[in-house]
């Protein structure tokens, strides 16, 4: 029996500067996670990963992340994923001050 | 120091150019990224987590005043105001935009330095002792031949496609701090039974998923057989590596399936064909590189202010008792900079910092600095007269601290904070563990521990080696932390041995505390380390700290 399959967003890098960008729902790419598309279907979610992979000039490496619904949007499950909403922590740079 | 010819600096500004048109293309959409990803990391440039980040090459780790406040601009212009030395004596940018990558590189090249395969399955940057051309236990400077190494694999045309990435280390001296038997090849500079200065050549040493110390290949090889004895080596491991595996196909896995003995002999055959290909050229380049690297113009000076201050200056005291190690000159000093004030990020320099300390290397220093794996910044040559002044110019950039080879000056991997490979972050629990033994006032009292930290198995961090090792993993969605004790980095190289169960990210720096207290409470006296308390009592002592003792206070 195949896995159950639970909710994803699609993520990648951007292009130009490398940051960690999330596809919404009306095609657009945003640097805020909670703006994703959260995706509950699995035909969904291929369609959607073969959209964003087909954008090679604007993105890298997109790919499917589980991800939970918030209250304000799609959220994280996994630290990794966390850490790309964020930026590191040894330092205030990145998105945790980006995105203020 | 070495200085490019007309050759290097062609080869250089051809590879920047052509970097930059494949860039170009790539923004514009002509090259897709499955073309572009070979060539960007052919120069150094990798995506990570929040962003790209550029290797550059710091070649057997030394640079001059003038290309240290080069590294400076370019983490000022192009970065967030830092750069961050790592165990492979290298910089790394962590937030470089790809328009801007070109006109980095090209600005490296104005300095006679490049991110050239810094990444990728080639002959990455050849390392070396960071004390080379200084140290008192030194046979030959290695800069040399780590010189001619590098001019030898770099863009080599039957190594650009290797199995898997391949490093070299190179060491001169009596005692090892280039981790030589970590290496792919480690070569060491040394002395045979008639007392002829000749090579001793160590492979299938390295750390990651599968550590494994060196072995000793050739014993005492002639100086002009290294280039075709080592170009053997890496052409036998070529055709025989596991390409099928990429977890099988570094050259420790060759040696290890087929045994040394068989290696050797394939590695004999091969030479015999490839030596007499070598006309002398090479033996040529050498002596003209060895006129690069002259000895400095020592200072004569009386050193009565630098006994006065010791006298009354406890600080400084301190300083010169961790930082300072034996130069060949009796009159002069190595000055370890130390990188890792408590709170800090190992290897971490600003670009203010390296201004200053590009000053300072200027100034007092002959104009030498140096980049150790071990992540701290070396002033090779400072006449002792001269180290009240380092002292206090290093205070006013807070890069004073008395630290070296105690339990803050630890070795971290970048870690998950910015590394896509990384299964868990580093550098927090650097951070914090150094921040503890600050607070419980032990540093001094503990005495020499090294310790080094990984954020995966392929252990950038060289946990493997670390008297106490880190390694964190990912276990079922947490950061979890593996511990080792007694590994060794040294000419005695030993793998560290696992406690057992892991620690989360709340628990490791108790873990790591209550380590070190049974190791206070068991020591003979405070003469004996760490390391030599563990060798003598082995492992079961600090399994119980960790894992009884918890289980009984669980039980509470």
């Amino acid at each position: 029996m195949s896995r159950r399959f639970t909710p994803k967003v699609v993520t990648a890098n951007h292009l130009l500067d490398g940051d960690a960008i999330w596809l919404t729902a009306d095609d657009r790419w945003t640097r805020n996670m909670c703006e994703a598309e959260l995706i509950e279907d699995e035909a969904h979610a291929d369609l959607r990963l073969l959209f964003a992979a087909g954008q090679k000039s604007v993105v890298v490496g997109a790919y499917l992340a589980d991800a939970i619904a918030g209250p304000n949007g799609p959220e994280p499950t996994h630290f990794r994923e966390d850490f790309r909403t964020k930026g590191p922590s040894n330092y205030a740079h990145g998105k945790q001050v980006e995105l203020q | 120091m070495y200085t490019y010819n007309d050759f290097d600096e062609a080869f250089v500004r051809t590879r920047v150019a052509q970097f930059a048109d494949q860039v170009e293309r790539r923004i514009s959409g002509v090259l897709p990224e499955d073309e572009f990803r070979p060539l960007r990391l052919m120069n150094g440039l990798y995506l990570q987590l929040h962003a790209y980040m550029l290797r550059v090459a710091i070649p057997y780790g030394t640079l001059n005043s003038r290309q240290m406040r080069q590294l400076a601009h370019i983490a000022q212009t192009y970065d967030k105001g830092y750069g961050h030395f790592t165990t492979r004596q290298n910089i790394q940018y962590n937030w470089p935009k790809l328009k801007d990558v070109p006109q980095i590189l090209s600005d490296l090249a104005d300095v006679e330095m490049h991110a050239l395969q810094t990444s990728g399955n080639t002959i990455r940057n050849v390392t070396a002792d960071h004390f080379a051309g200084a140290a008192a236990d030194e046979i030959e400077d290695p800069r040399p031949t780590a010189e001619l190494l590098r001019q030898w694999s770099t863009d080599h045309p039957e190594f650009q496609f290797l199995p898997r990435k391949f490093k070299i280390a190179v060491s001169g001296a009596v005692h090892d701090r280039a981790v030589t038997l970590a290496h792919d090849i480690g070569v060491r500079i040394v002395r045979n039974d008639a007392g002829e200065v000749g090579y001793q050549i160590i492979v299938g040493g390295g750390l990651g998923r599968t550590p494994m110390v060196g072995k000793i290949i050739k014993d005492w090889l002639p100086k002009a057989d290294l280039l075709p004895y080592v170009e053997a080596v890496v052409s036998v491991w070529n055709l025989l590596g596991r390409r099928d595996n990429k977890y099988k196909a570094r050259i420790k896995i060759t040696v290890f399936e087929n045994g040394l003995e068989e290696f050797s002999r394939l590695v004999e055959d091969r030479f015999a064909v490839i030596r007499p290909t070598f006309s002398g050229v090479d033996q040529e380049l050498l002596a003209e590189i060895w006129s690069h690297f002259a000895t400095p113009a020592y200072l004569n000076a009386p050193i009565d202010g630098y006994l006065d201050r010791l006298n009354r200056d406890g600080a400084f005291r301190a300083w010169v008792d961790t930082n300072i190690a034996a130069h060949k000159v009796d009159s002069y000093a190595i000055v370890t900079v130390s990188t890792k004030k408590h709170g800090n990020t190992p290897g971490d320099v600003t670009d203010a910092q390296m201004r200053a300390l590009a000053d300072i290397g200027e100034t007092y220093g002959h104009d030498e600095l140096r980049i150790s794996h071990e992540q701290n910044v070396i002033l090779p040559h400072v006449h002792r007269s001269n180290l009240p002044a380092v002292y206090d110019a290093l205070r006013q950039i807070d890069m004073a601290t008395a630290n070296v080879g105690l339990i803050s000056d630890i070795i971290a991997c970048p870690g998950m904070d910015y590394c896509a490979l990384a299964t868990a972050r580093s550098i927090p629990v650097a951070q914090e563990i150094a921040l503890r033994f600050e607070a419980l006032k032990l540093e001094h009292e503990v005495g020499p521990l090294k310790i080094k930290i990984s954020g995966c198995i392929n252990a950038c961090g060289h946990h493997h080696v670390g008297h106490i090792g880190i390694l964190g993993l990912d276990r079922a969605g947490v950061e979890n932390y593996q511990i080792t004790l007694g590994g060794d980095g040294t000419e005695d190289t030993v793998i560290g041995e696992k406690t057992g169960p892991g620690f989360s990210y709340e628990t490791i720096t108790d873990a790591i505390e209550r380590i070190v207290m049974t190791y206070l409470s068991l020591r003979t006296s405070a003469e004996e380390t760490f390391l030599q308390a563990y060798r003598r009592v082995g492992m079961a002592p600090f399994k119980a700290a960790l894992y009884e003792e918890a289980k009984a206070h669980a039980a509470e």
